[in-house]
């Protein structure tokens, strides 16, 4: 493992197997009673959030607690960088004060690799502007691997806003890198053309790509993309590539619904087919937390990592 | 009589007169003089070193006045002077523009004041920037005003554009220069779109944002047979139209700079906010045509777009950081570097497009040579081979260089200003 988790780039394919199979271990953590390892103890992690988003932050949280790491929120309403203080300064300060590894959420492409110039603790993405957000890759590829045995081979399709997804960027080379193969789907304004280079299909057809799915990974559409003109409406966006009750079974038997959250229920999902057992929206998030936990502790724990986890 | 000043054994380039000799230049009261055995001349020994005209600076931002945190024209004109140039043209885009014959004057007072080298500055086509209204372009000719540009803006209506270059014919040799960019289309774009922009998930610019006011500014040029000057080309298909429009006789000159010549998109990947510029580095494919039109003389000039910005500007997020390089330091190293040595252009040719074209297009006739007797002594002699990696501290006031760990051969030993050895050995002189 590399120092930071910047960009699923970043990570080989025994790599990330090995961060599955950390995961695996650290989720029955979370059905005990008491639901802590006392693996990360005494060692500092800073979630230093420039964007809202209540669930990233929590699940980092929740996943140091769980290794008994100290934990520090830092969010910018309300702080020095509402008063103006620039990142700069403010990784200067936290690396003052001793981080073993900082949390990044930013809406900047790029902050979390600029961030490693002015500290010396680890790093992990955990979602910058429209680039990437690796640990979501990650724990999707947890959830396949564990609804469906195994990710070489597996058909997903990612559908909805590509051109403006981080989650999809992640998503597609972490499969590309599985073995698995990806399709992106949406209309033309929202799909790069150049994307191809990822290793991935594109389609604007959804319902031609439903039947040979093992997968449908739905993106969130903001309604303000309407607004850029990158489609005429959402209303239209939901009637060509929203995943509706109609749609979703054309889906093989077996295949799943995912999304990273917050959905849009009605825009690229119906409200029906996001509570349907196919969809394991909520396993995705629950994995979340052992994903993160297993970063943290291959990343911070270092050579001893694997005799400690025997006994977790 | 002042001092002579015998250069003595240099490669003399000097493309207005057509030599490429070895030769000795000697200078005196400010003036290039006849050849002779002189008494009581001091002697520089320049055996190895190339002697050419003073480099002249179509495109420069001084940011005085409005941003002396950033850079003052006495810092940008020892940053010139270290980089060989005799002469630069700070563009309008100051606070308070540059709109109106006070501020023309203030800056070139200035840097008479710093006396590194000298300055034309560049007035505005609109006032304010704003692209409404024509500024009063015959007070700023009267105050020696050459170039008008509203550059870090398109100008952008073809009526007021069309107007200008019309305008502009009442007085001789003025010329209005155009930074090219459809500000709807590249609204927003962090740097060229492409591969890498998707994939560092950066907004991008098209290629297409140049090339729709090239075309546009083109059409406007043979409507109002205005001069046209079209800054820092970055794409191949603005590159192809200009040749067609020189080929069909326009009066069009064209530059390109530095960075745009050495870098390309693939270098943002670490999101160097350095190399965060506009118009943004484009494809390897751009990058090879601008070099080429370099090379046939579609493109007359390589001008720096020296854009300094204060390190707490620059050092933040890469969608935060504003657009822009310094270059004035490093230009000539770049092109010795990356055009003359691996002989894509030659040395005269490299000569002709830092100093012989932009003294031409700007009315510096004191600069870009020819170097003969009575002539300005405006002269940079260079050490073709040396070698050096640019690393801040500069003479600039900014540190924001694309080039910084860059590897680069070439360097200033002496810059003469009018007699004056502005630059000796490669330290400024004042």
């Amino acid at each position: 493992m590399n120092q930071h988790l910047l960009s699923i780039h970043d990570v080989s394919a025994a790599d990330i197997t090995r961060i599955l199979d950390v995961a695996e271990s650290f989720r029955e953590v979370g059905t005990r009673v008491i639901k802590k390892v006392p693996a990360l103890r005494g060692r500092t992690i800073v979630n230093l959030f420039y964007e809202n988003s209540t669930r990233t932050r929590i699940s980092f949280e929740l996943a140091a607690k769980r290794l008994s790491a100290d934990v520090i929120n830092f969010t910018t309403s309300g702080t020095s960088v509402a008063k103006g203080e620039s990142l700069k300064d403010t990784a200067l300060t936290l690396q003052a004060m001793g981080a073993d590894a900082i949390v990044i959420r930013h809406s900047s492409s790029g902050s979390p690799l600029t961030l490693t110039r002015w500290v010396k603790g680890s790093v992990i993405n955990a979602g910058d502007g429209t680039h990437e957000h690796p640990t979501q890759a990650l724990l999707d590829l947890y959830t396949m691997r564990d609804r469906l045995g195994r990710l070489d081979g597996l058909r997903v399709a990612i559908v909805g806003d590509v051109l403006h997804s981080r989650v999809a960027r992640s998503l597609s080379h972490a499969l590309a890198t599985m073995g698995a193969e990806a399709t992106l789907v949406g209309p033309p304004t929202l799909i790069p053309d150049d994307v191809t280079a990822w290793g991935v299909q594109v389609s604007h057809d959804l319902e031609s790509v439903l039947p040979k799915l093992d997968v449908c990974y739905m993106l969130r559409v903001q309604r303000e993309r309407q607004r850029q003109q990158y489609f005429p409406s959402v209303r239209e966006y939901a009637r060509l590539f929203g995943l509706t009750r109609e749609r979703v079974t054309m889906l093989p038997e077996g295949a799943l619904v995912m999304h990273p959250g917050p959905m849009n229920r009605g825009v690229e999902i119906d409200s029906d087919v996001a509570d349907l057992p196919r969809s394991v929206i909520e396993e995705q998030v629950t994995n979340g937390i052992a994903i993160r936990m297993s970063l943290l502790y291959l990343l911070l724990g270092g050579s001893g990592a694997e005799e400690a986890t025997a006994d977790v | 009589m002042s001092e002579r000043l015998r250069f003595r054994g240099a490669r003399v380039v000097d493309p207005a007169s057509g030599r490429d000799e070895v030769a000795d230049v000697v200078a005196q009261d400010g003036v290039v003089v006849p050849v002779e055995p002189g008494a009581n001349e001091t002697v520089l020994d320049c055996d190895g070193l190339v002697l050419a005209p003073g480099l002249v600076d179509l495109h420069t931002h001084l940011r005085q006045p409005g941003r002396e945190d950033a850079e003052t024209v006495e810092t940008g004109c020892r940053a010139a002077a270290l980089g060989g140039y005799t002469a630069v043209a700070p563009m309008a885009n100051t606070d308070p523009v540059a709109d109106h014959a006070a501020v023309i004057h203030e800056v070139r007072e200035l840097g008479r004041l710093a006396g590194l080298c000298d300055v034309f500055p560049v007035g505005a086509i609109t006032r304010g920037l704003e692209g409404e209204t024509m500024a009063e372009l015959g007070e700023m000719v009267e105050a020696g005003v050459r170039i008008f540009s509203d550059d870090g803006r398109c100008v952008p209506t073809a009526r007021i554009l069309r107007n200008a270059l019309t305008y502009a014919r009442t007085f001789e040799g003025v010329v209005i220069a155009e930074h090219c960019e459809d500000g709807t289309l590249a609204e927003g774009g962090q740097m060229h779109e492409g591969l890498p922009s998707t994939t560092l998930g950066l907004a991008g610019q098209p290629r297409e944002a140049e090339e729709i006011v090239v075309a546009r500014d083109l059409a406007l040029a043979r409507l109002s047979r205005g001069r046209l000057h079209l800054c820092h080309l970055s794409s191949a298909g603005s590159v192809e139209m200009v040749r067609r429009a020189k080929a069909d006789g326009l009066l069009v000159s064209a530059e390109v700079t530095p960075h745009h010549l050495v870098f390309c998109d693939e270098d943002l990947r670490t999101y160097d906010t350095n190399r965060k510029v506009n118009p943004p580095l484009r494809s390897p494919e751009d990058r090879a045509a601008l070099a080429a039109g370099l090379a046939d003389g579609t493109i007359d000039v390589v001008a720096t777009d020296h854009a300094p910005h204060a390190v707490e500007d620059k050092e933040v997020e890469f969608d935060q950081a504003p657009f822009g390089t310094i270059g004035l330091e490093t230009a000539l190293a770049v092109v010795m570097t990356h055009l003359v040595e691996p002989e894509v252009i030659s040395l005269a040719r490299a000569i002709e497009a830092l100093s012989t074209n932009p003294a031409r297009i700007l009315g510096a006739a004191g600069h870009g040579g020819p170097i003969e007797p009575g002539r300005p002594a405006n002269l940079v002699v260079f050490d073709p081979a040396a070698a050096w990696t640019p690393e801040p501290p500069f003479a600039s006031r900014s540190r924001n260089s694309a080039f910084i760990g860059h590897p680069l051969h070439g360097r200033v030993v002496h810059t003469m200003l009018r007699g004056e050895l502005v630059v000796a050995d490669g330290k400024a002189q004042r």
